[in-house]
């Protein structure tokens, strides 16, 4: 059992279950929670997020931006989760008025036009060395992406997947981590990323 | 390289999974949790569960169906059946779903579409389309939808009725032929490759699969983004992982192994 308390963060923007479920699954102690007390509370924080980038705006409105940059600051391990991931970037082009955090530099585009967009399925990972959260993941492993926007390869990406450019799959610097994908939905392969931000030291 | 989906659909009636050939002659295939568990060990890219039979004094039982079939279930995961509107798709997510699928609630009220992707996101929201060809004598084929579980024919063009339901904030579009369905011939190409190039967001192909040809077939000629399958699958005439290495053998990207 992993005694540490994870907080996911919940600001509206669309269905935490299926990530809450994936946590309670490897026995960790998660709570679901809209509180900055409690975010700033925790000892691991998730940020997850679908639709479009604006939602994030509702960060700011609930007092829930500060709590989670100030607990990334104190060295807290951070996981973003596909719009919580772009977040971690200085903005996107969805919604130019919304700053990121600005954590990893670059904005988040669309796809290019030779491309369908949204990039929906099973796609693989190209892994950089020495990722923590991608400890034990396999080269060239599947792992379960839907979105629109995509993150540029940034001096800080640990796998990079390539839909009609390469983008950032997974972004990793000390106490933060960023995935584009759904590591929720993404089967074992998905369920091992989660083990390892659990078992990380904060 | 992104890859070609396999899709394992589970029919539900009563709580059970079941087939049936042309939408008729259902046969019991299993409980949804145990078939669900077992094809996504066996390489499912995803899971569909159908409540085919819903009616309202139903929702309970599959509410519950919904929820323990999502409890160790860590691929997509799609509840279709009974949706009718807004707060009949937040309890399935609420239970556990990723996706809802909404067919004859989405033809009769569009902005239903657009309400569930506002609140859950677009790519929660699956419109699924059941189509016949229709039986006139011009010279060029066309595919009529239907809705009520095939029972009701609305003169809505199928490729049309997909662009205006993506338009609407759809993010897959579900495509199923009631020509094929259950019959093992091999999926309507014709129809998914129209409706594939009327969208840009995804098309699973259903209806008709009865050998690893087929899914060639519908991947190639089909341009689907994927393929969706339940009865072959159940009566264990193949399984997922000696399909997806004939796909693979075929040129077609598949996940694998997984």
């Amino acid at each position: 059992m992993i005694a540490q308390n994870i907080a996911i963060v919940d600001y509206g923007a669309g269905n935490l279950k299926s990530v809450k479920k994936a946590f309670d699954y490897l026995g960790a102690h998660v709570v679901v929670t809209s509180e900055p007390e409690t975010v700033a509370a925790a000892h691991k924080i998730v940020l997850p997020g679908v639709g479009h980038f604006s939602a994030l705006g509702a960060l700011v409105n609930m007092g829930l931006r500060e709590a989670v940059l100030r607990a990334a600051r104190a060295g807290k391990p951070l996981l973003g989760i596909c719009l919580g991931m772009q977040w971690l970037f200085e903005g996107s082009d969805e919604a130019p008025e919304l700053a990121g955090a600005g954590i990893f530099a670059g904005r988040c585009r669309s796809f290019p036009s030779s491309v369908k967009s949204p990039h929906v399925g099973w796609n693989s990972l190209t892994l950089s060395a020495g990722s923590r959260l991608l400890h034990n993941v396999a080269p060239e492993s599947f792992v379960y992406f839907t979105h629109s926007f995509q993150a540029p390869v940034v001096a800080a990406t640990a796998a990079a997947t390539e839909y009609g450019m390469p983008f950032s799959a997974v972004v990793e610097k000390d106490n933060i981590f960023g995935v584009q994908f759904h590591p929720e939905k993404s089967w074992n392969v998905g369920l091992l990323m989660l083990k390892n931000f659990c078992e990380l030291n904060s | 390289m992104l890859t070609k989906r396999i899709i394992a659909c589970l029919d539900m009636d009563g709580g059970r999974v079941v087939k049936g050939v042309q939408f008729v002659n259902l046969r019991d295939a299993g409980d949804p949790a145990e078939c669900a568990a077992a094809h996504a060990r066996d390489g499912a890219d995803e899971i569909v569960l159908l409540d085919i039979t819903a009616t309202s004094d139903q929702r309970k039982t599959m509410l519950a169906v919904v929820s323990r079939t999502a409890r160790t279930l860590f691929v997509p995961f799609t509840v279709g059946g009974g949706i009718r509107e807004l707060s009949d798709a937040a309890e399935v997510f609420d239970a556990g779903a990723d996706k809802i699928a909404i067919n004859s609630a989405a033809v009769k009220n569009p902005t239903l579409i657009g309400k569930i992707a506002a609140r859950f996101g677009s790519q929660a929201v699956v419109v699924a389309i059941d189509a016949r060809r229709a039986r006139n004598s011009s010279t060029k084929s066309s595919f009529e939808v239907f809705t009520a579980g095939g029972r009701t024919p609305t003169g809505r063009d199928a490729p049309q009725w997909a662009r205006e339901a993506a338009d609407s904030g759809a993010g897959e579009i579900l495509l199923t032929s009631m020509d094929r369905d259950g019959t093992k011939s091999g999926f309507d190409c014709e129809l998914t490759q129209r409706v594939a190039d009327a969208v840009s967001i995804p098309v699973i192909a259903s209806g008709g699969a009865g050998s690893p040809q087929h899914f060639i077939d519908v991947f190639r000629d089909g341009r689907a983004d994927a393929a969706l399958a339940a009865s072959i699958f159940h009566f264990g005439l193949e399984n997922i992982g000696q399909l997806k290495l004939q796909l693979r053998a075929a040129n077609v990207p598949v996940r694998w192994p997984c």
